[in-house]
């Protein structure tokens, strides 16, 4: 389904992460959320989108307008075909990364998110998807 | 390139984040000031993000990083000015700052130097 609420952001450079928090934030004020979960759904955008350009090697962002009767939120979906993730349980343990982070990116975001969906193929990419509801 | 300024008051250097730093521009700020630590023989620094609206893992890192990078260059750093929400939110994100002094406002934040950097003043003294 088209719906003009739906847009894509790309993930390909550091100045792309920083384009998505302030798009992100835009949306959650449009939508009514308050300071603090506006800030949450900004700073789990900013872990994913992170790991979407370095463990991803670059990717997209979808944000969708959500409801679910009088609920509304926001969904944030990051996809990138990088080399995925082989082991979905060790990553999302606090403090592991394969990197040089702190290993809090998604882990955090899923404690900053109401509802939290990651899917990831060796080889062919991964998707992280996560809710939070005003 | 883009760089956030770093003013220099006596024995104390001041940074005031006023942009929403990409991950490129927190490094040059933390490689500029470790540098300017060593060139004027800082005693403090103090870092004002009062105007940041988020604070994510790697930002909280930097700011970890220098606090601990500044004490091994014989400084003390204070960060000032935290938003309640961005503290809410780094706390549940799994990031305390531990290490990482902090105070409410500028003026505490100089405060809290102040005394640090007296207080080491009189223990190197006491040692002589």
């Amino acid at each position: 389904m088209l719906d003009a609420s739906n847009e894509r952001r790309p993930i390909q450079t550091s100045e792309d992460v920083v384009t998505v928090r302030q798009t992100v934030r835009q949306r959650a004020v449009e939508l009514g959320f308050n300071l603090v979960d506006q800030t949450k759904i900004v700073t789990a955008a900013s872990e994913l989108a992170r790991n979407t350009l370095q463990y991803g090697g670059g990717g997209t962002l979808r944000i969708e307008e959500v409801k679910d009767g009088a609920r509304r939120g926001l969904r944030l979906t990051f996809e990138d075909n990088g080399p995925g993730i082989a082991n979905l349980e060790l990553a999302m343990k606090d403090g592991y990364t394969t990197g040089n982070g702190l290993g809090l990116g998604l882990s955090g975001a899923k404690r900053l998110s109401n509802e939290f969906h990651l899917e990831s193929q060796p080889g062919k990419g991964t998707r992280v998807a996560i809710v939070r509801w005003r | 390139m883009e760089r956030i300024p770093i003013l220099k008051m006596g024995e104390y250097l001041l940074v005031s984040i006023q942009v929403d730093m990409h991950d490129r521009l927190a490094m040059t700020l933390q490689a500029d000031l470790t540098d300017r630590i060593v060139s004027v023989h800082a005693k403090g620094v103090l870092i004002d993000i009062s105007a940041l609206e988020m604070v994510d893992s790697f930002i909280g890192r930097m700011l970890g990083d220098l606090a601990a990078m500044s004490r091994v260059l014989d400084a003390e750093t204070v960060v000032v000015g935290m938003r309640p929400a961005v503290a809410i939110t780094l706390v549940e994100l799994g990031l305390a700052l531990k290490g990482v002094r902090t105070a409410l406002n500028v003026e505490r934040g100089m405060d809290l130097l102040r005394n640090r950097i007296d207080a080491r003043g009189r223990e190197d003294a006491g040692r002589e």
